[in-house]
């Protein structure tokens, strides 16, 4: 199984190349790694139907409990079989739908080819992070591939609406996959499936996770990026947003369901939201005129459809839901394909300029309608097979059944009606238009919209072949198994509901122009929670709400990013230590006598140097600091320290001077932005919070100082009396040469800033010489002291 | 282990003038304030390591000053080693910020930190410019 998702991405790494010898053709060698992927399922068919999954378990990172782990079951065979059938079909239409001279088509063959390598991945996942991961991996290329034609602006608005929804959508089911898998104690989809946890974080992870299988597949009300994504290529439309991707969300609910729909919060959710995408994706759905446009609003209604289906729980509308799940995917990748060929033949895919086609390509249209039949429901079609079992699994039931039964009928119905009015707008001769100049299209295109279609076709008459498969998966569910799919179940509720509808149907469709006019006079009041629109609203929100953020946080003034900076270190390791530390009484005032009288001095130094005028006077008391420092140095018992002190104030002191030399004399007194008082106070909680901090941790010591050894070990090993020293040059040598190091950078940037335009003839040099003399004096550089002092 | 109330309340006191000195504008006076605040540090790590004692040196057995271990009162010389890097590093920091100060007066002409252009240009464009406009028109 891993081998077969690497190869995809072997494949999509090579495309690129593989295109500049072999052009659009290059689209059948990508067709390979689906077909294979789709071969291996069939030839484990007969094992996984039999109630034997293929596991496979590798290794990935074990520190972090991280596997990719795989297992093939009912559910996911019928995944496989869909998304490697349709892709390899898909890729193989894709040879001959592009333009051989198109920019970026090896890039677009390889992130298509990726793509269906992570959607394999997706449905054969049987880790949760590894799930996510490859669920994240579909966003991404989709967003790619929606992007594909990146000079147009509406695409690129389609691919970020599109990346930003799912990936909101991928966040929060991580974040709900996480709460799960700590309920259960095990990130193993299997094992959690067996023996599902329960308690409080239960059903909060299970919102969360449906959230993300709600925008993957394109639920009310995060339904917007599907019908904008019809931006993307037809090829793109008809897999992604039909037959592999928008299912993602839909397999996660048919995969949890199992175990989690007995949970409380499960059904009210799962079945509203369904039953809500249902009913407005066919109602916007009725008035679209882009051919795309249509079919994407009636994948909406039939995302929502497969919702409900799979959301209920039973193993009756579960087996409904896994044959619709098969029809749909049939069904709608030949609509889209088919859309692809007349769109290739007319130049339009825009209902109001298409007439006559259908007799100019008799085999496209009579493809088409037959799959357009199979959506609408109509006996002897793969489509009518499953949504009477839908029907079935909802009438016999409660109050709720009902209800829920009432709003399938309705969805269907329109959608019925939409199938009629996309055949009509498609194919149908109408008089008052000109009919479209038609080229032929190659067979290459036609094929697998004709295989597409017949399959749904084949299933239609003969569902017994898809039954043992649908059977498979319903038995992951509690209670009696279901009835067979079949044709014909005799004269039952079921046939005379799907009669009414399809009547129906024919009435909204023979009435479409007054339902028209009563759409858009709905518009007018619906347009106000159009979702689209909130979309659009949220972005704005959140981008203004950037730059307000970025306007406070971001001020541009250093002295307030210090002062926040310090007051946090104030406020959260100070209140920690004023609440959870004490001091005990165990303090001396003083180790030396001597210590409290040269503190005093240093105090005054210090207090000095702040409040000095002058700029020479503050650095001079800085430098009496520095040695009252070297004194308590000595005090300590650490000559070295003392001696390098002094050495380094007073080089220290012969630079400021060469530096001061040119400043002004007095600091500039200008109104500062923060006030004097909020200075002083940050000041004074610092040097307070360093006081409390430095008596309660140097009684916090446990541990025996760690330099015993290098007592020890001082004169026999290194050779030295010192030790110290013999730390520094020997023990931690390497430390030291760090330390040469930063000073030999410090030097170098030095000798850069002071010695910079000084003139050598360069534009930058000169026009910094021109600045330099504008503002003082610039003539006798000061500048080359300091790095020779460092040095 | 007991602490030393006196140098307790002397690096509060550095670290408190030289958090002062540091929330200035005059980059003269930050350097000074970074000066103080890394004698504070310095201090800091030279009380980390203990009670103060004879200076660390050791000698063959016999031979002189012999010192071998803490109970006879050393210094601690691992935190002394780590000063001693500190005083050096801190001196090149110092250093090199006023070679900044001697840049910023070349080019300014003084030596004070300014707000950052960019960043007051972002803060004044109010958000009301922004709202309005449509993303699909701006994209």
């Amino acid at each position: 199984m891993l081998a077969l998702i690497a190869a995809h991405g072997v494949l999509a790494v090579l495309a690129p190349w593989l295109f500049a010898r072999l052009g659009p053709r290059v689209f059948l060698v990508m067709a390979l790694a689906p077909a294979a992927a789709t071969a291996w399922a069939a030839s484990s068919a007969r094992d996984v139907v039999a109630g034997r999954p293929v596991e496979q378990a590798t290794a990935w990172v074990p520190g972090l409990g991280l596997t990719l782990d795989l297992r093939l079951d009912a559910l996911g065979l019928l995944m496989v079989t869909l998304v490697g059938g349709v892709g390899t079909l898909v890729l193989v239409y894709c040879a001959w739908y592009f333009p051989g001279d198109r920019q970026g088509l090896g890039r677009f063959a390889g992130v298509l080819t990726g793509f269906t390598g992570a959607m394999l991945g997706l449905v054969l996942a049987d880790d949760l992070i590894l799930l996510y991961v490859f669920w994240e991996l579909t966003s991404v290329t989709s967003y790619l591939l929606i992007g594909h034609d990146d000079e147009d602006p509406e695409s690129r608005r389609a691919a970020q609406q599109a990346l930003l929804v799912t990936a909101f959508g991928g966040l929060t089911m991580l974040a709900g996959f996480v709460l799960l898998s700590q309920a259960a104690g095990t990130s193993s989809l299997s094992a959690l499936l067996a023996d599902p946890p329960s308690g409080g974080m239960v059903p909060a992870g299970l919102v969360l996770v449906l959230v993300g299988a709600f925008t993957k597949s394109a639920q009310v009300p995060f339904h917007p990026w599907l019908p904008s994504a019809m931006a993307a290529p037809t090829p793109v439309s008809a897999y992604l947003h039909a037959a592999a991707m928008v299912k993602a969300g839909v397999y996660l609910v048919a995969r949890l369901a199992p175990a989690f729909a007995v949970v409380p919060l499960w059904r009210p959710v799962v079945l509203t939201v369904g039953l809500a995408t249902m009913l407005v994706g066919g109602w916007r759905a009725l008035r679209q005129t882009d051919l795309k446009r249509l079919l994407a609003f009636g994948t909406v209604s039939q995302l929502g459809f497969l919702m409900v289906l799979f959301g209920a729980g039973t193993a009756e509308a579960a087996l409904a839901g896994a044959a619709l799940l098969l029809a749909h995917g049939l069904f709608k990748a030949a609509l889209f394909l088919s859309v692809g060929v007349v769109d290739h033949a007319t130049g339009t895919r825009d209902m109001r300029e298409l007439s006559g086609v259908g007799r100019q390509l008799p085999l496209v249209g009579l493809a088409a309608g037959s799959a357009a039949l199979s959506m609408a429901g109509v006996p002897l079609l793969f489509g009518f097979v499953s949504k009477e079992a839908a029907y079935e699994a909802f009438l016999h039931g409660s109050t709720s059944d009902a209800i829920v039964f009432a709003g399938l009928v309705a969805g269907s119905v329109m959608t019925a009606a939409y199938s009629a009015r996309f055949v009509w707008g498609a194919f149908a001769t109408k008089n008052h238009l000109v009919r479209n100049e038609v080229h032929a299209p190659s067979p290459g295109l036609v094929l697998p919209v004709v295989l597409l279609a017949g399959a749904g076709l084949l299933l239609g008459v003969l569902p017994s072949l898809a039954d043992p498969l649908v059977q498979a998966y319903a038995a992951s569910y509690p209670g009696p198994s279901p009835e067979h799919l079949a044709l014909w179940h005799g004269p039952t509720a079921a046939l005379g509901w799907s009669l009414v509808t399809l009547a129906l149907a024919a009435l909204l469709f023979r009435s479409r122009s007054a339902v028209g006019r009563a759409q858009r006079r709905a518009t007018r009041v619906l347009s106000r929670v159009d979702a689209d629109r909130s979309f659009a609203r949220v972005l704005d929100a959140v981008e203004v709400l950037a730059r307000r953020t970025t306007a406070v946080a971001q001020s541009g003034s250093l002295p307030v990013y210090l002062g926040t900076v310090l007051a946090t270190l104030v406020v959260l390791p100070g209140l920690a230590l004023l609440l959870t530390s004490r001091v005990s009484a165990d303090l001396t005032p003083w180790d030396r006598p001597l210590q409290p009288v040269v503190g005093v001095l240093i105090a005054v130094a210090a207090v000095a140097a702040a409040r000095a005028r002058r700029r020479f006077t503050a650095v001079l008391h800085l430098g009496a600091v520095g040695y009252g420092i070297a004194v308590l140095f000595v005090l300590h018992g650490a000559p070295d320290l003392a001696l390098t002190q002094f050495l380094v104030e007073t080089l220290a002191l012969v630079i400021f001077v060469f530096v001061l030399r040119r400043l002004p004399a007095t600091f500039v007194r200008r109104p500062a932005r923060t006030s004097q008082a909020v200075r002083v106070g940050i000041a004074l909680a610092v040097g307070a919070f360093v006081t409390g901090a430095v008596l309660v941790s140097g009684q916090a010591r446990t541990a025996a100082p760690a330099s015993q050894a290098y007592l020890d070990r001082s004169l026999d090993e290194a050779g030295g009396s010192n030790v110290v020293n013999v730390v520094l040059v020997d023990f931690r040598g390497f430390d030291t040469l760090g330390e040469i190091t930063v000073l030999a950078v410090a030097a170098m940037g030095i000798a850069s800033l002071v010695l910079a335009g000084r003139g050598r003839g360069s534009k930058v040099a000169a026009g910094e010489t021109a600045l330099t003399a504008a503002g003082g004096q610039a003539t006798d550089e000061p500048g080359t002291s300091a790095p020779e002092a460092v040095r | 282990m007991t602490g030393n109330l006196t140098l307790a309340l002397l690096m509060g006191l550095l670290y408190g003038v030289g958090t002062y000195l540091l929330l200035q504008r005059t980059l003269t006076r930050v350097v000074v304030g970074l000066g103080l605040l890394a004698h504070g540090a310095n201090l800091l790590l030279l009380q980390a390591g203990g009670p103060p004692g004879v200076a660390p040196f050791v000698g063959p057995e016999g031979a002189g000053v012999v010192v071998t271990s803490f109970g006879e009162g050393t210094a601690d010389p691992l935190p002394q080693a780590m000063v001693l890097t500190a005083i050096v590093i801190s001196f090149g920091v110092t250093a090199f910020l006023l070679a900044l100060a001697f840049r910023s007066w070349v080019l300014t002409g003084d030596d004070e930190v300014r707000d950052d252009v960019e960043d007051a240009r972002v803060a004044r464009e109010r958000p009301q410019e922004q709202a309005h406009t449509d993303p699909e028109a701006e994209l």
